[in-house]
């Protein structure tokens, strides 16, 4: 007899956690602004990354096609992969031979946006780009030069 | 005539591969199974595959640049992994580092406890056959990525600790989302229990399978909420407090069944537990620097340190050895996921197959953990 009245009992209470389940999954049935599912390549216009969401690394440039970037390497050992290559090249300044930055040469493919770079920079030439759509065909189309060509280094910074 | 009948009916173990690609592995784990009809009479892990040698590599690299390697180990507590390397380097060093750091990193700690065990507790029903949990997990721990990318700059990999700090200071919006998400967790939670927790199937599934006596446990070296359901008290935060945990009240959450069920219950109460650690210090920030200035090359003196901490699997260790040099001589990582899943062919031998997943899922195994 008390076996029966169990295993009625257990189809009861299974019986019941099921519904009480599905009275969640109910719930957001009948309330669908609940719902907070994003349609990504649809919303890209109104999609806004956070402000210090690290996407890559830009070579800031003003309006005249000047950086701040002196060659210092001081990102390039900063960085743990060997992701940054700074190429520097020899300029006349008044008669001196000074060291200027010839390519500034950025591996995407390498990079683990761990951004240790940009609080290594002493001039705040580079910093962290919002962007994060990265795919491409062609791996070679990974390695980015990031001065722009003819830009030169902003008056003052040293 | 009778010889050759009782051959041919005589019962052989046979072995099946379960991996290296299999979706209730959670990475690549290849276990080679040892079969008697359905019953499990043997299982090897056999592990390798997602190698990466950081131990090795970061004999090459600066103190900094170790940081951003632990990441990619436990990558669901990747915060506390960051913060147990920088807790090292300062104790090698015997730097202070300020109140307010302390205090920051122990609220993202335990936001990174909670969004693991969300993240579990989705892929725990999904492994069981309930699809729904795994949207419903990934659903509240959206809002805790939004907090990390919005103050640590990523998502998962956030490396926003460095030796004697912390990168840059909390967003101006930290505090007020946090408290959001907790508004909003505390009324979700409950629907946790309402899905998984009481359903019928789930329970039949999990109550007494692939028990773990904490003799067992201690002897394999579990720890973590694994441990705690057999029973172990093992709690780094409550034994050993590092960062801000010896200012607030919390209770290890224990069980004493040590079976699939006890270790599901353990996280889910750990949960409330975070919550209720992360309350407790929101309010109270203490103003100040976010960082104690380092040299820009750290150099540590000849010694040997180990810090431990408690991530969201169990015990983390960071030992480090070092010989003046700006590269440590040696570093070695005790990683909880490689020490649990030793205790796997103990728990589930003589279970069923299907049994096997449960238990490989409430041992919460993350590979890049195990294999390093």
């Amino acid at each position: 007899m008390k076996s029966i009245i169990n295993y009625f009992k257990e189809i009861y209470f299974g019986l019941k956690s099921l519904v009480t389940g599905m009275r969640v999954t109910g719930h957001y049935i009948t309330h669908p602004k609940e719902i907070i599912t994003q349609q990504y390549p649809e919303n890209r216009d109104t999609l806004k990354m956070f402000e210090r969401f690290r996407g890559e690394v830009v070579l800031l440039h003003n309006e005249n096609n000047e950086h701040r970037c002196t060659g210092c390497s001081a990102c390039e050992i900063a960085c743990p992969n060997g992701t940054i290559e700074i190429i520097n090249k020899k300029v006349d300044i008044d008669g001196r031979k000074v060291k200027a930055l010839d390519t500034f040469v950025y591996h995407l493919q390498m990079c683990t946006m761990c951004g240790l770079c940009i609080p290594a920079c002493p001039t705040d030439a580079i910093k962290m780009a919002n962007t994060f759509e990265h795919a491409v065909f062609d791996r070679s189309k990974l390695t980015k030069v990031l001065n722009k060509p003819g830009s030169k280094l902003m008056d003052g910074v040293k | 005539m009778e010889e050759i009948i009782t051959k041919e009916l005589e019962s052989q173990e046979y072995f099946i591969n379960m991996g290296p690609q299999h979706p209730s592995t959670h990475g690549v784990l290849r276990l080679v199974l040892s079969l008697d009809g359905e019953i499990i009479r043997n299982v090897e892990p056999h592990i390798g595959y997602i190698h990466r040698s950081i131990e090795k590599m970061c004999e090459h690299d600066s103190y900094q640049q170790i940081v951003h390697l632990t990441d990619r180990m436990d990558y669901l507590s990747c915060h506390i992994n960051n913060e147990a390397v920088c807790l090292a380097v300062e104790m090698g060093l015997q730097l202070e580092v300020p109140e307010r750091v302390k205090v920051i990193r122990t609220i993202i700690g335990e936001l990174t406890r909670l969004s693991s065990h969300q993240l579990w507790w989705g892929v725990m029903g999904m492994d069981l056959g309930a699809i729904t949990t795994f949207l419903y997990g990934f659903r509240d721990r959206e809002m805790i990525t939004d907090i990390f990318e919005e103050t640590c700059g990523a998502r998962l990999t956030m490396n926003y600790n460095v030796p004697g700090g912390l990168m840059f200071d909390i967003h101006p919006n930290f505090q007020k989302r946090t408290k959001d998400f907790i508004a909003h967790f505390k009324k979700k939670l409950p629907e946790y229990d309402d899905l998984l927790s009481n359903n019928v199937i789930f329970r039949n599934r999990t109550i007494g399978i692939g028990k773990l006596s904490k003799e067992d446990a201690i002897s394999y070296g579990v720890t973590g909420p694994s441990a705690r359901a057999s029973g172990f008290s093992c709690d780094v935060r409550k034994h050993y407090p590092y960062s801000a945990y010896d200012k607030v009240q919390f209770k290890e959450v224990l069980r004493s069944e040590g079976d699939c069920y006890a270790r599901y219950e353990c996280r889910i109460d750990e949960m409330w537990e975070s919550l209720s650690i992360i309350e407790q210090l929101i309010d109270n920030i203490p103003e100040g620097p976010f960082k104690t200035p380092t040299k820009a090359v750290i150099k540590l003196p000849k010694g040997e340190w180990y810090q431990k901490v408690e991530t969201a699997r169990g015990e983390f260790g960071v030992y480090i050895i070092s010989e003046g040099q700006k590269n440590p001589y040696r570093v070695k990582f005790r990683s909880p996921g490689f020490s649990n899943l030793s205790a796997l062919n103990h728990m589930a031998k003589d279970s069923k197959i299907a049994d096997l997943v449960a238990i490989m899922s409430t041992l919460d195994l993350v590979i890049p953990d195990i294999d390093r």
